[in-house]
């Protein structure tokens, strides 16, 4: 039996006064791709926010490694939706990466063996994304794609659990995309990290995932992609009649719950 | 300054230093110099960072009025400067990092403040000699007791800035996976409103309150452009505050023009060669290009339009740049 990382039960969160989703009840293991996904505006953030400790849930029990989630667990990396970076900060990449293994600490570095040992983490970070070589380049002078492998690695240097990524592939043409997928997904396999992405488009994800998590609705619907993104399964989600269509290369389609979802934040 | 016998300063600069050192004043000027000028550099940096000049420039603001509410009731000006500063930096702070960016409700309470200030000193007799030491700084009169006093308030600022140097440059860079790193983003920004406003107090004697931003912005926007890793840049900005004053101090000894004049031009000299060094270099390939083009080929440069030079800002890839 692999080893549970997080679990939910009942799980009802708020967002003033208002239920955003409720009943959400899921399970995650080491080592395991987790998509999260659904409409705009469902409560995807508010998810991580939960885990992170930022918020805390109005119903039900949350539970991370075993604890009810704390704010600042050293245990989890975060990458932030729309994480940007202005264009003329001027500080090198892999300066950003330090401060994810050591930036939460009083003090600064004041011995040669500190540095040494920050400068490791950074680089093996940086390493594990394939990003060695955009560790001396400015932020501010980026792409996105590279901001998101930075980010990555800033996560990673702390030597996560579990890894959080809010909408990563927002901002990338679909070959990046791609990339970033096969890299994450490559960090779970190996660095054996739980990993929580939350996506619009399942699409570029499905080849890899354990799991999915499909918010909509106010509700919340988890299990094998198989089992999750079905007709019978998505309508029964949206409330509403939803198909799911499949082309030739095993990428799907969901039509019909674009329209039907609420939005908590309007 | 006043000018007291010598005309010009001479080629021989240790002797003149060793000359101008004798005075207490001059001796005063420089010590007082060189603690605000430390802490100024440090702290630019992380207005720099934080993208908060626009508070820097309010809080310079801000202290014109409480200087001149001190100088009504009899009090110290710093006093007065470090009241005003500190409660509306916090202010600032606690709003959040959004306030940076509201001008226009910045902007009008700034208004007003300065209005404040001018009331404060119309009240007052020495009106515009007041006024203007306020608003242009004033070196020449800085006594022992000053010097002693820019020290003990700048050496707690700079213990607290040591012991968070790392949360706040990580707040600063990065303030969502700071906060939920368990960080206090609010206290830190709260610290470096704090630092900045005692930092703001003890330059306006020096420099005054219209020119604050040579010495709390400045040099930090010159160093972020020589320097990609913040330790370095921090120690360049230090630097070019360091030089501007010392050099300021130096060279209004010998002339009647005001110090603060000297410490902004060399401040701003500075900033225009840092800025427009990317265009040298380019204008300097061009220039090679276009000789090396009329040696070989003598006749076509002149029936040929060159090429324009290159602009230095535009082929940068922008973050985000391939979107969809």
């Amino acid at each position: 039996m692999p080893i549970e990382i997080a679990r939910a039960d009942h799980l009802e969160v708020r967002y003033r006064d208002r239920v955003v989703w409720s009943d959400a009840n899921f399970r995650i293991h080491r080592g395991e791709f987790v998509a999260v996904i659904g409409p705009n505006g469902a409560g995807k953030t508010t998810l991580f926010r939960l885990l992170l400790g930022l918020i805390r849930p109005s119903g039900g029990t949350l539970r991370v490694f075993d604890e009810p989630p704390r704010r600042g667990n050293s245990r989890i990396g975060y990458v932030p939706q729309s994480h940007v970076v202005d264009k003329d900060t001027n500080v090198q990449a892999d300066q950003l990466v330090r401060l994810g293994f050591s930036g939460n600490r009083w003090i600064p570095n004041l011995t040669p063996a500190m540095f040494r040992r920050e400068r490791e983490a950074a680089e093996t970070a940086l390493r594990s994304v394939g990003a060695i070589e955009l560790g001396k380049k400015s932020l501010g002078a980026m792409s996105g794609g590279e901001l998101q492998r930075i980010f990555l690695a800033e996560a990673l240097a702390g030597n996560p659990e579990i890894l959080l990524l809010d909408e990563p592939l927002a901002s990338l043409d679909i070959r990046r995309a791609k990339e970033l997928v096969e890299q994450v997904h490559d960090l779970v396999r190996t660095r054996k990290v739980a990993t929580l992405l939350v996506a619009h488009d399942i699409n570029p994800l499905i080849h890899c995932l354990d799991k999915v998590i499909y918010i909509a609705n106010g509700r919340v619907a988890t299990g094998l992609p198989s089992e999750v993104l079905t007709t019978d399964s998505l309508t029964a989600l949206y409330g509403v009649d939803v198909e799911v269509l499949h082309d030739s290369r095993g990428n799907l389609v969901i039509v019909g719950g674009e329209d039907s979802h609420r939005d908590p934040d309007s | 300054m006043t000018n007291i016998g010598w005309n010009w300063w001479g080629w021989n600069i240790i002797l003149d230093l060793r000359e101008m050192l004798q005075l207490e004043f001059v001796r005063n000027a420089f010590e007082a110099g060189t603690i605000i000028a430390i802490l100024a550099g440090i702290v630019s940096y992380l207005v720099v960072l934080r993208r908060s000049s626009f508070a820097a420039h309010a809080l310079g603001h801000v202290g014109f009025s409480g200087a001149a509410g001190a100088v009504l009731f009899g009090v110290a000006p710093i006093y007065g400067l470090l009241l005003f500063t500190t409660v509306s930096g916090s202010g600032i702070a606690l709003l959040g990092q959004k306030a940076s960016h509201r001008d226009v409700e910045i902007g009008t309470v700034l208004a007003f403040m300065l209005g404040l200030g001018l009331l404060f000193l119309a009240f007052y007799n020495g009106f515009a000699t007041e006024a203007y030491s306020i608003l242009f700084g004033e070196i020449v009169g800085i006594s022992n007791a000053q010097v002693l006093f820019t020290l003990e308030t700048s050496l707690p600022v700079f213990l607290v800035l040591g012991l968070v140097y790392r949360q706040l440059l990580f707040a600063s860079l990065d303030e969502e996976v700071a906060e939920a790193k368990g960080m206090h983003t609010l206290v830190l920004g709260l610290i470096f409103m704090l630092a900045l406003a005692v930092a703001i107090s003890i330059a306006v004697t020096i420099i005054g309150v219209l020119l604050i931003f040579a010495l709390t912005v400045t040099p930090a926007a010159i160093a972020i452009r020589l320097a990609k890793r913040p330790l370095y840049a921090m120690l360049i900005a230090v630097a070019v505050a360091l030089f501007a004053t010392w050099a300021g101090i130096f060279i209004a000894f010998y002339e009647v023009e005001p110090t603060s004049f000297f410490i902004v031009t060399i401040v701003f000299i500075i900033y225009v060669v840092v800025r427009s060094l990317p265009y040298l270099v380019r204008l300097k390939l061009w220039f090679a290009r276009l000789l090396s083009r009329s040696s070989t080929r003598p006749g076509r440069s002149s029936t040929h339009p060159l090429p324009e030079p290159p602009r230095p800002d535009a082929p940068e890839p922008a973050a985000g740049s391939e979107l969809m």
